[in-house]
């Protein structure tokens, strides 16, 4: 008798998840090329290339991003801006601009040590090849256009809000030329396809009135 | 016999086989989708509306494969097995009567392949019969595991059997007593399941009038032993110790294409022909309210087979329910099972009904 009383827990447990799978309250799978997850915010995709909303690239080929990588996947060339027309804002771009994605680890040591926010981790995953020499992604895979898009698995999809690529970003203001120190309430970078949503920066104000007390007393 | 008579007998059987087909088909999607629900999966959705059409894509897809021959196999017997596999299959199926007999220019019509006064004979035959396309599968291979795999096979149909025909003969033996003499045809079997067991005992009418007259309410333990016997005579979970992927990927290991594709069509006919026994011997077959006079005569005269497919399906959830649930046996298990439990509850049972027929039938044996 106890053998079935277990089974009719059995059963019970298969027929209840029936009847509320097709509710559809427990169906944990998704038809995945038609619908996809949405992913988390710091997921760790394949890389992009920024560029500044004045279509300058970020890069400045310091190579600071092929020394954190702890697997070598990154091979940087820089090279000197032509000044009538230059690639970047700085002194120098990223000429060549290689990252093997077959060895790479997707750790992002690489996003950390860039110093212009250049190279940015994004939620694209589909990155699977047919043959070995699709996997190095170089400049043109890597580079987003002016339209905030990356070559990816489904074109038609935005990567970027055209509208948050057309705001200079905090850094820009900051940095530029004609731009303000202060750069209240505006985001240091765009949501996509760089790490998601991070909190704007403090003005300077702000800052000085957090640490004032400690100057004073000091 | 006549030209319309042969025609008739040439229609019933493509139809019954027709039949058959369209039911396996929607059987392989049908088991797929609920065992994706019971598992919170999604389950087929391309082919078709809720891809239905599945089994289509996957039949087309094994036909266009390559059928591998390995070196090692014994060519004749490795041949000759997916048909030994599928041809009983489908005659068992024949024996099944999944309509109302109905009348057209005075030829009477039955919905059944072939109405065998052997009946449950035949069934009992070919359903041992199907147990050589696995043995010898598994034996012609010349691998390993495909051999294990006919060798369970063997003892599994062997301890099973004999409980399922055990069950049978305490049906075979309550029906004598339903009307004039004893039948093994199935029609027959499944006409005497008609009415209410009101009409039967009528000191309890007005509660029986509404309790069908079918043989799974006098014989229920018949039922039960019937139903687990199947489940492992047709090698489904948690029987499938002749597949199980796990372990040794079964007797079928080394076919390839078409011809593995006939092992599976041979399973998925044998699980709709056994339900169809199973629900023809015990719940009645295609019996059920016709609603006669008040609905088209079209209506009332498909509906039997409306009744009888559901009763076939509802058999066939349970199939599906029972594999998504219970683990495989191990093999002493199996053993135990049907040794230990089912054969001798069977012998037990008809000892019983035996008992109280002929005590409803002569009396008292202290009596005259």
């Amino acid at each position: 008798m106890g053998l079935i009383k277990e089974l009719i827990k059995g059963l019970r447990v298969t027929g209840g998840t029936m009847i509320r799978t097709i509710a559809g309250d427990e169906l944990v799978t998704t038809e995945y090329p038609k619908e996809m997850r949405v992913k988390p915010q710091r997921f760790h995709g394949r890389h992009v290339l920024n560029r500044y909303p004045d279509g300058m690239e970020k890069c400045i080929g310091c190579q600071l991003c092929a020394g954190a990588c702890p697997a070598q996947c990154i091979y940087v060339r820089g090279m000197d801006n032509d000044p009538e027309s230059p690639n970047s804002p700085g002194e120098r771009f990223g000429y060549v601009y290689e990252i093997n994605m077959l060895r790479c680890i997707f750790c992002g040591l690489c996003v950390e040590a860039c110093p212009t926010e250049a190279i940015t981790m994004t939620s694209l995953f589909e990155i699977s090849t047919t043959n070995r020499e699709d996997a190095i992604y170089t400049k043109e895979t890597l580079l987003m256009d002016r339209r905030g898009n990356v070559p990816h698995m489904f074109p038609d999809d935005e990567l970027a809000d055209l509208d948050e690529l057309d705001t200079a970003d905090g850094w820009l203001r900051a940095t530029a030329p004609a731009g303000v120190a202060a750069y209240e309430g505006v985001k240091m970078w765009q949501d996509t396809p760089g790490p998601a949503d991070w909190s704007p920066e403090p003005s300077q104000e702000e800052r000085d009135r957090k640490t004032g007390d400690d100057e004073s007393d000091g | 016999m006549t030209w319309p008579e042969f025609w008739i007998v040439v229609l019933r059987v493509l139809l019954t086989f027709a039949l058959l087909l369209v039911a396996t088909l929607i059987n392989v999607w049908a088991e797929r989708k609920i065992l994706a629900d019971m598992q919170s999966r999604i389950g087929p959705s391309r082919a078709g509306p809720w891809g239905i059409l599945q089994t289509v894509a996957d039949g087309l897809k094994l036909f266009f494969k390559e059928a591998v021959t390995p070196r090692k196999v014994e060519l004749g017997m490795y041949l000759l097995a997916p048909f030994l596999a599928v041809v009983p299959a489908f005659l068992i199926f024949m024996m099944v009567p999944w309509g109302k007999p109905f009348t057209v220019a005075g030829n009477e019509v039955a919905l059944q392949g072939a109405d065998l006064n052997i009946g449950l004979l035949f069934i009992l035959a070919m359903s041992s019969l199907a147990v050589y396309s696995v043995v010898l599968a598994g034996w012609a291979s010349g691998s390993k595991y495909p051999l294990l795999g006919g060798v369970r096979a063997t003892a599994q149909a062997i301890s099973y059997e004999a409980a399922m025909g055990l069950a049978m003969v305490a049906v075979v033996m309550f029906t004598a007593t339903q009307g004039e003499g004893g039948t093994l045809s199935l029609a027959e079997i499944v006409e005497r399941q008609a009415g209410t067991w009101g009409d039967i005992i009528p000191a309890l009418e007005p509660v029986l009038q509404f309790v069908p007259r079918w043989n799974v309410f006098p014989q229920i333990v018949a039922f039960i032993i019937f139903f687990i016997a199947i489940v492992a005579e047709t090698n489904r979970a948690p029987f499938d110790l002749v597949e199980a992927e796990q372990e040794i990927v079964g007797f079928h290991t080394e076919y390839s294409g078409m011809r593995f594709a006939m092992f599976f069509l041979a399973e998925y006919v044998n699980i709709f022909s056994m339900c169809a026994i199973a629900a023809s011997l015990f719940l009645g077959g295609w019996n059920g309210p016709t609603f006669e006079g008040s609905v088209p005569a079209i209506i009332s005269g498909l509906l039997p087979t409306v009744w009888f497919l559901a009763k076939t399906y509802f058999l066939i959830f349970l199939f599906f329910w029972v594999r998504a649930t219970l683990p495989r046996l191990r093999y002493d298990q199996l053993m135990q099972l049907g040794w230990k439990r089912l054969i001798p509850g069977a012998l037990a049972w008809l000892v019983l009904s035996a008992f109280v027929i002929s005590f409803r039938q002569f009396g008292p044996p202290w009596g005259s």
